[in-house]
């Protein structure tokens, strides 16, 4: 497996010290790291499963919409970081398959862009909404 | 190729007869080609003495940044060869997102800091940006790739069809992690030191210096036997002593840590004028 850059290493190890559920995505979409928090929103351990294909993020998890939200808070924040490079946030529904367990969780993603302007993947983080 | 540090010493300068054994001039070291190419790696103070020993009728030499911490340019205005209209110097080195490698060096090459202007220097003088990539210089083939250090700091991995050197005199891998190391995709510098024949590593610290030092972009001696071992290096050459540590303080250090680790290749810590052929 080759190295990663020096900053997507970086954004791993802060992830790694954070509360809140993080993923870390490379230009593909594949999920190369998830920190511990995430493992809850996942169902499944980092240590067992490594990086994830977007296929297998599927079929651990399904985001629908969230009919509350509002017309700000629609979209698909990791396809927006990734493909329009810039940040983004949602209001989705989160089905975790595993236990068919139903989070509402808004969702902030933004991508990662080294300082020779290169796209080399993006963050996105969960924030479980407690109430309405 | 021939690899000769000339400033072995991280941070401050720190001559003296307590440093005299591995010296005490700061961040620069010669590689010398199988067909006379010299490269200068950074440009600490050591930069001066080395511009005295270049071979004579040598009309090319190349200086590769590593950063422009002070530490590591500091020689560059009394590097001979930049006042020397015959000479082609070629200096490489990072840019930052928002100035080039001219912008950022002017900074220092200039009033109030100096009194010579960069524009100025009569050498014929190219500035090269290194963010990542790889070129050839000669017989040497580079490669580049920014590395764990504040600010834009590259690695160099330097190849010929004798062998590989590493140079990452300022690299903090451990930075951040729970345990280190922990694998090779999620190590900075590992591509560039992988299966190296020679290692030139940043090891500035002892593990108890470590936790008052962390983020400011070094290694300690344990992390640096750690990451050669990691990489597969097959000599490692600790650099980048900490200026407050004297040569008998330095052979503690260096040798508690080797006893630790146990490492299966060679440990040689870099002093001043010691080469390495490869």
């Amino acid at each position: 497996m080759a190295q990663q850059s020096v900053e997507m290493i970086l954004v791993r190890q802060l992830a790694s010290y954070l509360f809140v559920p993080v993923l870390v995505v490379d230009t593909t979409g594949t999920v190369v790291f998830y920190n511990e928090p995430a493992e809850r929103i996942l169902g499944v351990r980092f240590e067992e499963t490594g990086r994830i294909g977007p296929e297998e993020v599927e079929r651990l998890i399904e985001l629908s919409d969230d009919p509350a939200a509002g017309p700000d808070e629609a979209g698909r924040p990791m396809a927006t970081a990734l493909q329009q490079r810039r940040p983004a946030h949602a209001r989705r529904w989160l089905l975790r398959r595993g236990d068919r367990v139903r989070l509402q969780v808004e969702l902030t993603a933004f991508p990662v862009i080294d300082q020779e302007d290169r796209l080399l993947g993006a963050v996105a983080m969960f924030w479980e909404r407690l109430g309405p | 190729m021939r690899i000769t540090p000339y400033g072995v010493r991280g941070s401050l300068a720190a001559p003296g007869p307590a440093t005299a054994r591995y010296g005490g001039n700061t961040s620069c070291v010669r590689v010398a080609g199988p067909d006379g190419t010299v490269l200068a790696l950074d440009a600490g103070t050591g930069i001066r003495s080395l511009a005295l020993e270049l071979p004579p009728g040598l009309s090319r030499v190349d200086v590769l940044l590593t950063h422009l911490h002070m530490d590591h340019i500091i020689g560059l205005g009394f590097f001979g060869p930049l006042y020397n209209p015959g000479m082609e110097v070629h200096i490489w080195g990072p840019a930052s997102a928002t100035l080039s490698l001219e912008a950022r060096l002017r900074r220092y090459l200039a009033p109030p800091l100096f009194p010579v202007l960069l524009r100025d220097l009569p050498c014929r003088l190219e500035l090269h940006h290194t963010g990542r990539g790889r070129f050839s210089i000669g017989a040497f083939h580079v490669r580049a790739a920014r590395i764990c250090h504040p600010g834009p700091t590259v690695g160099y991995r330097i190849e010929t069809e004798e062998g590989s050197l590493a140079y990452l005199p300022d690299h903090e891998p451990a930075l951040g992690a729970r345990r280190f190391p922990i694998d090779a995709e999620w190590t900075s510098g590992f591509d560039l030191a992988q299966g190296v024949d020679l290692l030139l590593h940043d090891a500035q610290y002892t593990r108890e210096e470590y936790p008052g030092h962390v983020g400011w972009g070094h290694s300690t001696v344990h992390d640096a036997l750690a990451f050669a071992r990691l990489v597969g290096a097959k000599h490692l050459v600790p650099f980048h002593h900490d200026p407050g540590r004297d040569d008998a303080a330095l052979d503690t250090a260096i040798g508690a840590a080797v006893a630790d680790m146990d490492p299966d290749f060679p440990v040689t810590p870099a002093a001043e004028g010691r080469s390495f052929d490869l």
